[in-house]
Order: structure tokens, then sequence, then C-alpha cells
């Protein structure tokens, strides 16, 4: 899909995607000519279509998990189904392999007693790679603990809601 | 809208190149290279299909797999069935536990070591296959979501090197079209049937499918195709000739015809390898003999 601004005939980059939460997606598009903005406004069942594809408007916050579209669209998965290895995504190896400082790009964060708190709450079936979602989101913004109030951002950020 | 000099033209979709920055497009295309990737270290991808439901292509992808792990092959299996998931019981591999970690999903270990994903191993007792969305019109992104699922299983799997990796294929036409969607040239399809007429008429157009989209090299495998009563001599099953109707209709070759035997269902659906447990038996002959020459086409 791709927007064309016709006073300038050029075609609309995207600037910003926002979930709010309700199943629906706003996507905002502006004109690199004239700098007119405009937003897609996608209702659940076009916002369903494109996260059944595996893929994100605007691009990927973080590496995709293995099996990550499977896990996240399934319902009622088994509890047990998975066992996760404690180790960084592969997806990002040459991030996970630099020993770098808490807070720097690259560091693995910590995580405060809240947050831990809070992901035993996510459903087993999907914790273990929500657990490495959060980690690489953190590590990709050099944020070096992990808070239930950055879990809310990067949950938002990522289109995690309901997990 | 138009204008005094008539109908204003708008750039179409194909007219217009420029990269939106919505990054969808990067993102198949990621998707497809770690397919890609994956599929590298596959010697032999096996289609096991029919387009018929009820064959035995589970019990015959199953058993095929454990021969060729029991041969001393590196044997992946992927259970394409994702809505009547059944390989990774037939595998010995029911409820366990995957392991995750950085290269992927780690497959189950089945019978004689061949590594297995199933749906079934995601899935609680007996609940169907839901996928999280918005309620009604489902149909329109569940087809999406399950190729997704398969991309996964192919892709996201830590198969290893592989000599084969099988993929049982469910019923319905439209999903052996799925799947070249993903991989569009299996380097061998065996096209599961039995002899009566119900199956021939279905696989039939499976061949054709499988024809018409360039796929190079495809098998007959007539499961059920006599009955060996113990004492007396071989018979039909079936009243009709239909699998060498099929064979000659569509120009396929017969690589193994496996003879019934009731063993074969009841050990292979309680997880045992039946043509390893009775490898004397005449459709563990069949079988073994299939298993020969799919090995053969990976060392070819």
């Amino acid at each position: 899909m791709k927007f064309l601004c016709l006073p300038c005939d050029e075609v609309m980059t995207f600037a910003e995607r926002q979930l709010p939460g309700d199943g629906t997606l706003s996507a905002v598009f502006a004109c690199p000519g004239c700098g007119r903005e405009m937003a897609m406004l996608a209702n659940p069942m076009e916002t369903q279509l494109v996260s059944s594809m595996g893929v994100q408007i605007g691009g990927r916050g973080v590496p995709e998990q293995p099996l990550e579209g499977t896990r996240r669209g399934m319902a009622g998965g088994r509890p047990d189904a998975f066992e996760e290895v404690a180790e960084p995504s592969a997806a990002a190896p040459e991030v996970s392999a630099m020993a770098s400082p808490p807070g720097a790009a690259g560091a693995a964060p910590s995580w405060s007693p809240e947050a831990v708190e809070r992901l035993q709450r996510v459903p087993s079936f999907v914790r273990g790679m929500v657990k490495r979602i959060y980690a690489d989101y953190c590590r990709e913004r050099a944020i070096p603990t992990i808070t239930p109030e950055v879990m809310d951002r990067a949950r938002t950020d990522l289109g995690l809601e309901g997990m | 809208m138009s204008t005094s000099e008539g109908p204003r033209r708008l750039r179409g979709y194909h007219d217009v190149a420029h990269d939106t920055g919505s990054g969808v497009l990067e993102q198949v295309v990621a998707q497809r290279e770690r397919l890609r990737r994956r599929l590298a270290d596959v010697g032999c991808l096996v289609a096991v299909a029919s387009g018929k439901g009820g064959v035995g292509k589970s019990a015959v992808s199953a058993n095929l797999a454990a021969l060729l792990a029991d041969m001393g092959h590196a044997t992946g299996a992927v259970d394409a069935d994702l809505n009547g998931p059944s390989l990774g019981r037939m595998l010995g591999a029911a409820g366990v536990t995957l392991r995750v970690d950085g290269d992927g999903v780690h497959p189950a270990v089945g019978n004689a070591g061949a590594r297995v994903v199933s749906m079934d191993f995601l899935q609680e007792g007996d609940a169907p296959l839901r996928w999280r969305g918005p309620g009604g019109d489902d149909f329109m992104w569940r087809g999406v979501a399950e190729t997704g699922t398969l991309r996964e299983f192919l892709a996201d799997v830590a198969w290893g090197t592989l000599d084969q990796l099988l993929v049982d294929v469910p019923p319905g036409t439209d999903r052996i079209q799925r799947l070249l969607e993903l991989v569009p040239r299996p380097h061998l399809t065996l096209l599961v049937t039995t002899p009566s007429e119900a199956a021939r008429q279905v696989v039939a157009r499976s061949a054709r499918l499988l024809r018409e989209a360039g796929v190079p090299r495809v098998g007959l495998v007539v499961n059920m195709a006599s009955f060996h009563p113990a004492g007396e001599a071989p018979r039909p099953l079936f009243a009709a000739d239909a699998a060498t109707r099929l064979a000659a209709d569509t120009g396929l070759e017969v690589w193994a015809e496996i003879p019934f035997d009731p063993e074969l269902a009841a050990l292979t659906d309680a997880g045992v390898a039946y043509a390893l447990a009775r490898p004397e038996a005449p459709a563990a002959r069949a079988l073994h003999a299939l298993a020969v020459r799919v090995a053969a086409l990976e060392d070819a």
C-alpha cells in the first residue's frame, strides 16, 4: 500500500505508528515535498491481517523471536510447550556478545522486582518469548533496568497488547 | 474526477517505485531469506501429500522418517497439518517441551532419532487450534496466519543439517499450494493414494496442480494396495484398479505399493515405528524399500 500526495505527486513516507490497544492500528504518513501528513486508520480485522503476515508497519522494533508469529497469534497454548534457555537472542548475536557496562547499548538489562512480578502474570506459553522481547527492547535503547513503566512503553511500541 | 482536458490520470501502484518507509516489504524479504538459509542445510526436502484425507499420509511420513533415521540419516519431519496434527505422536513424541535458544526452537526427538515439530506440541489436550483476533471474519486472515506458522516451522526450528526433511501435508490441494508458496520446488513429492476411485479423483487433481506448478519429481505411493491375510495369497483390498489408472493417466511413477496391515495403523497410532518393530511384515518391507529409494535420492 502506498499513498500519493496529489498536489506534489510524491509518495508519502511512513512517519509514525500508534497502537491504541483496542486491536486497531494508526499509521502516519507524510509527504516529503510539502510536509502534509495523513493518518491511515486500520480496523481490527485489517490490523489482524497485517499482524498475521508477521510484519509490522513501520518496521520491527526488536529482532523477531523464533515462532513469534505462532506464539503471539495462538490462543490457549500449552503452558509448558516451551523451555527458554537463558541466553540472548541469536537475532542480535553481535549485540548480545558484547560485554557492555549496564545502561550501554548492548548491555543486558536488569529486572526490577515489580517487573519480575508482572512478568509472572504473562501466560507461560509466551512468557519466555516476551521476556526476551523486553530485554531486546531495552538492550537496543540502552535502558539499564526493566520496570513496569518500561514494559508499558514497550507494549505500546511493539504491539504486545494481550500478552 | 475529470477536468476540461478529460479525466486526470493518477500514477498507479506500479508507477511508483519509491520506498514508503513502512518496512513491510523488507520484513517479508527477511522472512524469505530466513527460510532460504534454514533450508540450505537440508539435503532433500520431501513433501508427503495427497489432497485426499484418510489415505495414510501421516503413517507413511512417520514410518519413512523413522526408517531413514534408523538408517543413519539426519531426518526431520514437519507436521504441516496444523488443525489435525498427529505426526508428533506417531513418531513417539507426545507432550514434549521444546527448548528455545538463540538458534531457534529445537525439534522434539522421536522414534529412531527423527526430529519432529508439530502443532500438537503447542496445544493443550484436545483443544482445537484457535487464533487470537477480532471476532468474525476469521476467514480473512486465518489462512495467512497458518501459512505463517508453516513458514516458522520450516525456518525458525533449529533443524541442524538434515539429510531429509519430510513435510506431512494435510488434505486439500490448497494445502499443497500453500507449501509450494514457501517451497516452490521440493526435491521430491510423494502423493499418497489408495486404490479407491474416490482417492484417484482427488489425487489426480493434486498431480495436475504439481505438474502445472512445475514441481520436478513426483511419485505415487499406493497405500492399502493389497491385503495379505496370514496363510493366504495376497488379495486386493479395494475392488477398483484406480491406482493403476491414476499412474497411467498422470504418467507418475509408483514409488511404493504398501499392503494393508491393521498393525501398521495400530502401532503407528501408539507412537511405535511399525516398520522398525515388524520389519518382516510385507507393509514394512514396502516402506523400507521406499526409504531406501528416498535415501538414494539424497545420496545422489
